[in-house]
């Protein structure tokens, strides 16, 4: 399915994710990284790590709410993954992310605008067997 | 505060996320389907993302701690090994299958779509998995 060209929303709306990774930074002396804040709410060490961890992540869930109130429209999201292909994936991307250390946010964001080498390895690591495994999925196989 | 500031930060990544298109797995596969309906949107979050903090980051660090903390934490370690490079390597792979990936599934969360949640709890299982495989001492993950 074709999707629409958005140079602008994307580069406004990735300036607000870099804004949200600058805030974190500056009010906690954290990185940004989705995983590393998901994981480390659910196996949180004391209570502080674990609070705001959740108000991180209710901020972030509150979000296409506040879309819907300025907008009248909630974000698009059109999923073609099956169950089964969800659950799957979803394993995959916890196992990895966690293993790597960081996803697109951790490694992505913030590790390359940190310089981070490691993060300079990973990126382009994702990025290719992504690109790998989309292709597989729908020109190989026909998904 | 903390919280409250902690809050507040969520909600603008989370509106960011939203806005730019990465909330939708339809066009984050299309990002990767450079051989079929390739749309470069993708590029241009990554851009506006990076300036910012980019240079945000290095102002910040102008300060001597954080607002509500003591000190920054940043992860130091430069180790490439076969646990950051397979990891990530399968985290793209699952990130193909899915369309999804934690950042942004996190606050697609909040437009109730069952599909999200069914994918943060299985992104949840892959964290049980991992402690399970290998075990690792306390280190800072990103």
């Amino acid at each position: 399915m074709e999707t629409a060209f958005t140079p602008l929303m994307s580069f406004g709306g990735g300036m607000l994710i870099g804004l949200g990774a600058v805030m974190l930074m500056l009010g906690l002396g954290r990185i940004f990284g989705a995983t590393g804040i998901l994981s480390g709410a659910v196996f949180a060490e004391n209570r502080d790590e674990m609070t705001w961890r959740l108000a991180l992540i209710l901020g972030m869930i509150l979000a296409p709410g506040l879309i819907f109130a300025v907008t009248g429209a909630m974000p698009a999201l059109t999923v073609h993954a099956s169950p089964a292909m969800i659950v799957i994936g979803g394993v995959i991307v916890g196992l990895g992310a966690s293993l790597g250390s960081g996803c697109t946010s951790g490694h992505g964001v913030c590790g390359l605008s940190r310089l981070s080498v490691r993060s300079l390895v990973a990126v382009p690591t994702f990025m290719a067997t992504a690109a790998i495994t989309v292709f597989l999925i729908r020109h190989v196989f026909g998904g | 505060m903390k919280y409250l500031f902690a809050l507040l930060t969520g909600l603008v990544f989370g509106t960011g996320i939203a806005i730019s298109g990465m909330m939708d797995p339809a066009k984050v596969l299309n990002f990767f389907d450079i051989a079929g309906t390739w749309d470069l949107s993708l590029m241009f979050v990554m851009g506006g993302a990076l300036v910012v903090t980019f240079i945000g980051y290095r102002l910040v660090w102008r300060r001597t701690q954080p607002l509500f903390e003591q000190r920054f934490q940043v992860p130091t370690s430069p180790l490439i090994d076969s646990r950051l490079i397979g990891g990530s390597a399968l985290f793209g792979i699952g990130w193909g299958i899915a369309g999804f990936c934690p950042g942004a599934a996190i606050p697609a969360l909040g437009t109730g779509r069952w599909e999200v949640a069914l994918f943060l709890i299985s992104v949840t299982g892959g964290f049980f998995i991992r402690r399970w495989v290998s075990p690792t001492p306390k280190q800072a993950t990103t």
